[in-house]
């Protein structure tokens, strides 16, 4: 293992070199573009023997990888914000036709008004496509899910695309150490895909991307919502073969000084690294507070996040992105998991605006004293 | 010329009584053979020969949405190269809207990166799956269900988009035209193509009896005489060099091309004499 300063886009070419992909058709846009770079300088140097297509749009990036995919090899793509938007349509597709992708996302906001700086509405948009969804917090977390992501879409059990997310800017352009590992191990620990279903080959004809009616369609749909409960123990697994061979530890939720908490902060991403600090600031100042960072987002992990927060009263949802109206996902999400507990929402950070500790000391004042459920944090809301 | 029997198009698909769609692909699957991935746009082609759990296809086929094929046919063909299969036939079918229109782009792309894969149009011009919507490559004058004729309308009041020219602007090795009339001439095409090192793009005509209004057992004559009037041009760019690769002996009145589809029966004598006028220019410009 090499421990190197670098940023988090690199993190992820190197996970992404490491794990060997055939096809890598990617498109560039900010604040992702560094890594089809990087990638680019693998293959100019041969560093990385992989058939990189420099598509014209991030549909068509999909679009490839869906064809490269049912060809039966490892497919990688990277994108943010607009590009993965753009992406919609084929998301689906690539869910729907069991494809087992892995694609980088630079958490960044959405147009209109246009911004480049990070929220996570991109993604969590996304949500419903079939996906499983991963939100690193670092650029060490984002390289090592990157690797487990293969291994756990890959899984016959499962066969689904899988998303890494990392906040735009704050992570992807962020200097850090990382461990990266050796080649040997990351051999050990995926090894080349061999699918084992059907895939495009003249000798095995077989129909991939067929139409249907009623009475096929939403058997096909329900395979989805089986694969994605599967898997959860698939990536369970997954996780503890990645600690025995790298040593290091994942869950599908991060949790911190949930045991005896009042009042749970519950976030995706950066953010809770953030939170994690104030949380031990506000301790030695009698507030009985914790956090809980969601991992992996899709499948939502409703059991553990449940026994996770069973002794606090008050859970804190902070989140940056918005379901107009109707607060945000993780939101629902928690008011439809985990029961009898007060959930208050704040929607923060939209477009990159910066969450500082007294943005979270506001978040813990209103769950104490709430006066509504959806709070919009940072600007003046109307009453 | 060699028709081999084997068929990679089963029947018993789902394709209208006289579908020329079925023709293209019958044809360019006898060229191309067993060792074929078939990629396809959504349209007609792809309803019509994939509803689950059948399938009329005898090679590999894979259909993502309508405006992609080009960038699916991308993929696989650069998946088949990882795997070492780069003697596969890669072939894209799509119909004019999943090519003209909507699926432009992705085309564009596809060519432009120097895929090795052949990019067959069937053009029924306008959109027949869901009912005979005009597209960019339907004629001038032709009466469909968003350019209807009326009391004062004549019908689609735009001129064809040059598609296969579109495509020669890109420099690739190979493009040609086609019609399912002249199905040694297309074969000849379908060999040329798939034998070229690199993008190939075949744009044929495949008239369409429920859009264009004519009975089915007409199909092929239909397409012939579009041929013969000059209405629609047979010819070939291989490495940058035109040919025409069929040359009527005697160029037919456009009005008797016009006169066997209901889509042209409104048209009056101004009208077609404009069409034959446009005729007789792409004649003169191409050679004819």
């Amino acid at each position: 293992m090499t421990k190197k300063v670098m940023t988090a886009t690199a993190a992820i070419s190197n996970a992404v070199r490491l794990a060997k992909p055939d096809v890598i058709p990617v498109y560039p846009i900010t604040p992702m573009t560094k890594v089809a770079e990087y990638i680019a300088d693998y293959v100019a140097n041969g560093e990385l023997d992989t058939e990189y297509i420099r598509v014209e749009s991030e549909h068509s990036a999909m679009s490839a990888a869906i064809g490269a995919s049912s060809t039966g090899v490892r497919t990688y793509t990277a994108t943010s914000s607009q590009g993965l938007m753009y992406m919609h349509e084929v998301l689906f597709a690539a869910a729907g036709m069991r494809a087992p992708i892995v694609m980088g996302d630079a958490n960044r906001s959405i147009s209109s008004p246009l911004c480049i700086m990070n929220d996570q509405q991109d993604s969590i948009t996304q949500r419903d496509a079939g996906w499983m969804q991963f939100y690193a917090k670092d650029g060490q977390e984002a390289l090592d899910l990157t690797l487990t992501s293969f291994k756990v879409a890959e899984n016959e059990n499962v066969l689904l695309p899988a998303m890494v997310c990392i906040d735009g800017f704050i992570i992807t352009h962020t200097n850090e150490i990382v461990d990266v590992p050796e080649q040997e191990d990351v051999d050990r620990f995926l090894p080349p895909y061999v699918p084992k279903y059907s895939y495009l080959d003249p000798e095995k004809p077989v129909t991939v991307g067929s139409m249907t009616d009623s009475k096929y369609y939403m058997d096909a749909r329900y395979g989805v919502e089986v694969a994605m409960n599967k898997s959860v123990k698939v990536i369970e697994d997954a996780f503890k073969e990645f600690k025995d061979i790298f040593g290091r530890e994942h869950d599908l939720i991060e949790t911190y000084k949930c045991e005896d908490a009042d009042i749970i902060f519950i976030g995706l991403g950066s953010v809770c690294s953030t939170v994690k600090v104030l949380v031990d600031e506000m301790r030695e100042k009698g507030e009985k507070v914790g956090m809980l960072r969601v991992v992996s987002y899709r499948p939502f992990p409703s059991e553990k996040i449940n026994e996770a927060v069973k002794n606090a009263s008050k859970l804190a949802v902070i989140e940056k992105d918005i379901s107009f109206g109707m607060g945000g996902a993780l939101y629902q999400d928690l008011k439809t998991t985990v029961e009898g507990k007060e959930i208050i929402d704040f929607v923060i950070g939209l477009g990159g605006r910066d969450i500082t500790p007294s943005t979270i000391y506001e978040v813990l004042e209103r769950t104490k004293n709430p006066s509504k459920i959806i709070n919009w944090i940072g600007i003046e809301e109307d009453d | 010329m060699d028709f081999p029997k084997e068929e990679f198009l089963a029947p018993g698909h789902r394709g209208c009584a006289g579908c020329g769609a079925a023709l293209v692909v019958r044809l360019a699957l006898k060229q191309s053979g067993k060792n074929t991935v078939v990629i396809a746009a959504t349209g007609c082609l792809e309803v019509m020969t994939t509803p689950y759990p059948e399938t009329a296809w005898e090679v590999p086929f894979i259909h993502v949405a309508f405006e992609n094929a080009g960038a699916v046919a991308s993929g696989v063909e650069r998946a088949l190269k990882a795997q070492g299969k780069e003697d596969v036939n890669v072939i894209a079918f799509g119909g004019d809207g999943g090519s003209v229109d909507i699926g432009l782009q992705s085309i564009s792309g596809a060519m432009e990166r120097g895929h090795n894969l052949t990019y067959i149009c069937y053009d029924n011009e306008a959109y027949m799956n869901t009912g005979i919507q005009r597209s960019g490559a339907t004629p001038w004058g032709a009466s469909t269900t968003t350019s209807p004729s009326g009391s004062v309308s004549y019908g689609e009041d735009k001129p064809k988009k040059n598609m296969p020219m579109i495509m020669a602007a890109h420099g690739i090795p190979y493009i040609a035209t086609a019609s399912i009339s002249y199905p040694e001439d297309f074969m000849q095409k379908v060999k040329k193509a798939t034998e070229t090192k690199g993008p190939a793009y075949i744009h044929i005509n495949q008239p369409c009896t429920t859009g264009w209004g004519f009975e089915p057992a007409k199909t092929i004559e239909i397409g012939r005489l579009g041929v013969e009037t000059g209405f629609w041009p047979l010819y070939e760019i291989e490495n940058g060099e035109f040919r025409v690769t069929y040359r009527p002996t005697e160029r037919k009145p456009v009005v008797e091309y016009l006169k066997s589809q209901k889509r042209f029966k409104h048209l009056g004598e101004d009208e077609v004499e404009k069409i034959q006028e446009y005729v007789d220019n792409q004649c003169e410009e191409l050679g004819i």
